[in-house]
């Protein structure tokens, strides 16, 4: 579904992407895992030409997102969902107004179905009863589940997390990633996660990519992933306290 | 230290550019204008740029024009023509003052919150969600600001004018003695209609200088917090500059053939 070959980015001097390949397949949920810096987010702006490679090619179904422009990017991108790390709500507008806009800006629904579709969307994410309030007004948690809400809210194929459940408690973690799996169960829809949240990869993840050194170090299932030999990959479940049992076991088997 | 000089002037060159292609993409989405959440967007920022801004513009014209009158009033003293302070102040405010003070209070307080605001939704990832969902941050938060500033420059420059000859007058009616009645009709005889519309010209230039300078810089934001506070002061400079420079070409094209 989503291709990267041989992806260049230069950054500053600093080869981010170093010839990078991977792909990802309809209807699973990719998840992209390593330490920071490693570009993950780079990674995942690719997807939908935010950043551009110096050389490679980016395809997104039979369409080549790394070259594409205007009318052919903006249907490129319509097929996406994307979450921000902090949600990236717009400051002077609701809960409710953020979650419409897409609505507002792309489609042709009267202004009944627009609130009724983004209250559906508000409700998904238990943020019925603060659809009034503004950015500034709730916490972090909330506002990653409300850029989730306007992440869905055009039933995208392909959703794009950034970071979903850093800065988050545990419970909202668990919420959100329980989120991402529904998501995948009962609309087939395809997610990208970037997280640094090894407990979440393991849980939600169809296959786990680990990045270093500008490429894909490995690509596996959870349960390969946890009994991989891989040195960045042991280096990082040790960081991470992760032992074959844990609450993604019932993803491993 | 060509090198240096030269990758400046290149740098330089490519903010130009940049700056231009983004007056330009605002100008094509001018067709959205009529849309209904334009319209409600360039209501919003004709309150912010002008109402929000008039308190500050009265002041600041008061008192230019009882300066100007004050200055002018003692030199003219020394002639017996103090009665003329009436046509000193009007001209000067209409021609530049007006204008010029306008064009520097909007920068200062109006093209740096441009600049904070746009600076902070760039660094916070909200302009790349804008696009994300294929929305057009030229059309959805430039042009209305391009349209508020160009109608609301000019209405305010000749706002800051009319309240500065009020100001003129009443210092020439208190410290000169030149009645308020002779001051204004001084003032009105030697003020010609070019005067008007050559300063309201300049103002409208000045706001779109303004909108593009701040909207650009804001746009451009890199390295977080910091760089929202370089956007700003950045914009702040670049539009002192350009109001100077672009308003002395346009007097020199108009007033002296």
């Amino acid at each position: 579904m989503i291709e990267f070959k041989n992806v260049t980015k230069i950054l500053n001097g600093n080869a981010i992407l170093n010839d990078m390949s991977f792909d990802v397949r309809k209807g699973e949920v990719f998840v992209i895992v390593g330490p920071s810096g490693v570009g993950k987010s780079v990674t995942l702006k690719h997807m939908v030409r935010l950043m551009t490679p110096d050389k490679g090619q980016v395809r997104v179904g039979d369409e080549m997102v790394s070259e594409a422009t205007g009318a052919g990017l903006e249907k490129i991108r319509s097929r996406f969902g994307y979450l921000f790390q902090g949600g990236a709500l717009l400051a002077w507008l609701t809960i409710l107004e953020n979650v419409a806009l897409p609505l507002r800006e792309r489609t042709d629904m009267n202004d009944e179905e627009i609130l009724a579709k983004a209250r559906e969307m508000l409700r998904l994410v238990g943020l019925e009863n603060d659809e009034e309030k503004y950015p500034a007004e709730v916490s972090g948690g909330m506002k990653k589940r409300a850029g989730l809400a306007r992440a869905i809210v055009g039933n995208p194929e392909i959703v794009l997390y950034d970071e979903p459940t850093s800065g988050l408690d545990p419970v909202s973690s668990r919420t959100i990633d329980s989120l991402i799996d529904r998501l995948k169960r009962e609309l087939g829809v395809t997610s990208v996660v970037v997280t640094h949240d090894l407990h979440s990869a393991l849980s939600i993840g169809t296959r786990i990519a680990m990045l270093h050194g500008g490429k894909v170090a490995e690509i596996s299932t959870p349960a390969e992933f946890v009994n991989s030999s891989n040195e960045e990959v042991r280096s990082f479940l040790e960081a991470s306290f992760i032992t074959k049992a844990g609450i993604w076991e019932r993803n491993l088997k | 230290m060509l090198e240096n000089m030269g990758r400046h002037a290149l740098s330089a060159c490519r903010v130009v550019g940049q700056a231009t292609l983004l007056f330009t993409d605002a100008v094509i989405s001018l067709r959205y204008i009529f849309t209904k959440r334009s319209r409600k967007e360039v209501l919003i920022q004709l309150f912010v740029s002008g109402i929000k801004s008039l308190g500050v513009i009265s002041v600041v014209a008061v008192f230019t024009g009882m300066i100007l009158a004050l200055q002018t009033g003692i030199e003219l003293r020394k002639f017996n023509q103090e009665v003329y302070i009436g046509t000193a102040v009007m001209v000067s405010m209409l021609r530049e003052m007006g204008p010029f003070m306008t064009g520097l209070i909007l920068a200062a307080c109006v093209g740096s919150s441009m600049a904070a605001q746009l600076g902070t939704m760039t660094v916070s990832e909200e302009i790349d969600a804008l696009e994300i969902m294929s929305i057009d941050p030229v059309r959805f938060l430039v042009m209305p600001r391009l349209v508020a500033m160009a109608i609301m420059t000019p209405f305010l420059s000749f706002y800051m004018s009319m309240m500065g000859v009020l100001g003129g007058g009443v210092v020439g009616a208190t410290q000169l003695g030149v009645s308020f009645s002779a001051y204004l009709a001084n003032a009105e005889r030697h003020a010609e209609v070019k005067d008007l519309y050559v300063g309201l010209f300049k103002a409208f230039l000045f706001g779109l200088i303004i909108t593009t300078v701040s909207c650009h810089e804001g746009l451009s934001t890199t390295q977080g917090a910091v760089g929202v506070g370089m956007a700003t002061r950045r914009s702040v400079i670049v539009s002192f500059l350009l109001i100077l420079i672009v308003g002395y070409y346009i007097t020199r094209l108009f007033y002296i053939s």
